[in-house]
């Protein structure tokens, strides 16, 4: 039982001749709350993926519960991804689906239960994010914040040891966040999970998160707990934590001389 | 969302709809009930010109369908044409020494195979060959012997 | 110059990769453990979707060339003075060719591009990788009784259409124009050969199936997962799906008459 729960060492990724990911080292300690921040396109998304081996790094390797999981066969890789759940960007519901069946999915696949043992485990999940009462909706009927707890409660259905969160409160309304914060922070206390969040909403992450990695330009440019990144004086670190609008990342797009271009 | 049952229903009416529609092109636009194998047998016949004959021309008696050609190969010693046919089960009485005539329908139509039955007590068997036959009608052989025969004339 | 040589060569590589790829799909597809048990009622949901509701436009357009069919061939024929053979020359038109390829056609604009779009919506909206994250394989769950529902319906429909065809024609020339009903049938029957013509035509229809299903999840399993992906996507379905008929349509008849 090692103590950390994922630990990424020496990872490099490329997509279109171009590295997105270069020699990135991460520790996810067990029953932590870790947040992966850092601008749009800086791979954080990508770095989920490698953790479920959804992708594959060209070099390094990926531990979860100290397995490697790119060396694993199809049928172990799929009981390795059952004590892993995620919550995707657009919450990835089916949309043929009710919400409670959407729910009962995993249940139905892996397992069976009677009937009976799995409406009353999804309704109990359903209880767990606030929904049960919207359980016959469509998800074309929900708003997109109870899309976020309708999946989080089917990802949270097989009892993963381990939660992802991509882009968790992304366009999210304030009401909505602040469930969505509470629910990440309690169900990771009570389920003893150990969540990984990835994000670039800086104060609702800093809000939970136990420690954080930045990453930038597909390096890790800073890490350490939320008041370490606050006080962090790296200038890149500095300017995404505090919303700088200039700094390392500039604001003007490359271009010509501005008088030359206006032709004065 | 449509309930279940009704969609279970809608998939098994259409494969019915569609296994009675393959019948049906079977049966009636195809005619197949008509020379299955189990109900024909078969007879060779030779020729010395088959003309336009094709396989599945009709074999008739006295204009009437009772079978089909199945095959047309050349015999390698008498370099004549041998025509496979399956004749009906129910002419199982023709004579053994019954003829073969190629006629073409109508004007300008397909060739086929008109049997002339003959007298004899003996009835045509499954796998016999009928010898005396009548080749097909060409064309080009009936224009010049009018030519000649009207030349001929002439004279 | 040399820039467009090489782009066509680019472009030559690129479509045997996608070639290799598609092909490589849909052994994965297919060679998926079999749990026919668990398979079968998600097929028949999608023989519903993909079959029963493409069941209209085909019985319906083979009414219409029936129909037309019907009248210009007798318009043609009148003119040599046998409207008789009317019954034949639609019966081996429909069942032969206009069957398969238009029934082909109109599965690939309907079905195909809707089987597309499905799929790579479900693609961009994530549910095929959350459906990878719960550990079942969409390949099975979602592509597979897709794929088998399609190779099952496209024949059926074929069948459909080309009844409706005949029965279109039967209207149209019997009723309508006044050929006489004992010559149509009797002169189709005569002509229209069960094994090498209607078995022949059905396995034209499995063929398409199987090709224009393919594409299809094909493209919508791989389209890129933004709106304008999947709409081209959907095009590529039609499009490809169409031609590949027509050409497998060319090369089937060929060996076809060839008699195998």
């Amino acid at each position: 039982m090692t103590d950390n729960f994922v630990e990424i060492i020496g990872l490099h990724f490329a997509r279109n001749d171009h590295w997105v990911l270069n020699d990135v080292n991460l520790r996810i300690p067990r029953g932590k709350i870790v947040a992966i921040m850092g601008p749009s396109g800086s791979g954080k998304t990508t770095l989920l993926r490698l953790i479920s081996a959804q992708l594959r790094p060209e070099i390094g390797k990926v531990l979860v519960n100290g397995v490697d999981v790119n060396s694993l066969a199809r049928s172990d890789l799929y009981k390795m991804r059952s004590l892993m759940g995620m919550l995707f960007q657009s919450s990835g519901l089916f949309t043929g689906l009710s919400v409670f069946e959407n729910v009962a999915f995993p249940l139905r696949e892996h397992t069976k239960l009677s009937e009976d043992i799995i409406r009353n485990v999804v309704l109990m999940q359903l209880e767990a994010v606030g929904l049960r009462g919207a359980r016959d909706l469509m998800p074309s009927e929900l708003s997109g914040g109870m899309a976020h707890r309708v999946a989080l409660a089917r990802a949270l259905v097989l009892n993963p040891q381990l939660m992802m969160y991509d882009e968790p409160f992304t366009g999210q309304d304030p009401i909505t966040m602040g469930v969505l914060v509470k629910l990440i922070k309690h169900l990771n206390e009570v389920l003893e999970l150990t969540s990984i969040i990835v994000s670039h909403d800086v104060a609702e992450t800093m809000s939970i998160a136990d420690y954080i990695y930045v990453i930038a330009d597909s390096r890790i440019i800073g890490e350490g707990t939320p008041e370490q990144i606050a006080n962090d004086k790296s200038p890149l670190v500095n300017q995404f934590i505090h919303g700088l609008a200039d700094g390392p990342v500039p604001f003007h797009y490359p271009a010509n001389k501005y008088r030359e271009d206006l032709k004065l | 969302m449509l309930n279940k049952r009704i969609v279970e229903l809608l998939v098994g009416l259409f494969m019915l709809i569609g296994i009675v529609a393959v019948f049906v092109l079977a049966f009636k636009v195809s005619g197949l009930s008509m020379y299955s194998s189990n109900g024909s047998f078969h007879v060779a016949a030779v020729f010395d010109n088959i003309g336009d004959l094709k396989v599945r021309a009709p074999v008739t008696i006295a204009g009437v369908r009772i079978g089909e050609v199945d095959s047309i190969a050349i015999d390698n010693s008498t370099f004549k044409a041998k025509v496979g046919m399956h004749i009906d089960k129910k002419q199982d009485k023709l004579p053994a020494d019954t003829t073969a005539k190629i006629l073409t329908a109508g004007l300008i139509g397909a060739n086929y195979i008109e049997l002339i039955p003959g007298y004899d007590e003996s009835n045509l068997k499954d796998g016999a060959l009928i010898i005396d036959t009548q080749p097909a009608i060409v064309l080009e052989n009936l224009v010049g012997q009018l030519i000649y025969k009207l030349s001929g004339d002439k004279k | 110059m040399i820039g467009w040589i090489e782009k066509l060569g680019h472009a030559g590589l690129l479509f045997c990769e996608h070639v290799g790829v598609s092909g490589l799909f849909l052994l994965r597809t297919i060679l998926r453990k079999p749990r026919v048990i668990r398979l079968f009622p998600l097929v028949v949901e999608q023989v519903y979707s993909v079959g029963v509701l493409s069941f209209v436009i085909v019985a319906l357009s083979g009414l219409f060339i029936g129909m037309v069919l019907a009248l210009q061939g007798y318009n043609i024929l009148e003119r040599f003075g046998s409207v008789e053979q009317l019954g034949q020359l639609v019966a081996l038109s429909v069942v032969r060719e206009l069957g398969p390829v238009i029934g082909g056609l109109l599965f690939a604009g309907r079905a195909g591009s809707s089987l597309t779009a499905e799929i790579g919506l479900m693609q961009a909206t994530e549910q095929l990788a959350s459906m990878e994250m719960m550990a079942v394989d969409p390949l099975w769950r979602i592509i597979a009784p897709r794929f088998w529902a399609g190779v099952i319906s496209m024949p059926v429909l074929i069948a459909i259409f080309c009844v409706v065809a005949v029965f279109g024609s039967y209207l149209v020339g019997v009723e309508w124009l006044g050929v006489d009903a004992g010559q149509f049938w009797s002169n189709m029957q005569a002509s229209v050969n069960f094994r090498i013509d209607i078995v022949n035509g059905i396995i034209k229809g499995f063929v398409f199936g199987i090709v224009i299903t393919w594409i299809a999840v094909y493209q919508g399993y791989y389209a890129t997962p933004t709106a304008a992906g999947i709409g081209r996507a959907t095009t590529k379905t039609v499009v490809y799906g169409s031609l590949v008929v027509l050409g497998l349509d060319f090369i089937l008849t060929s060996f076809m008459l060839g008699g195998w």
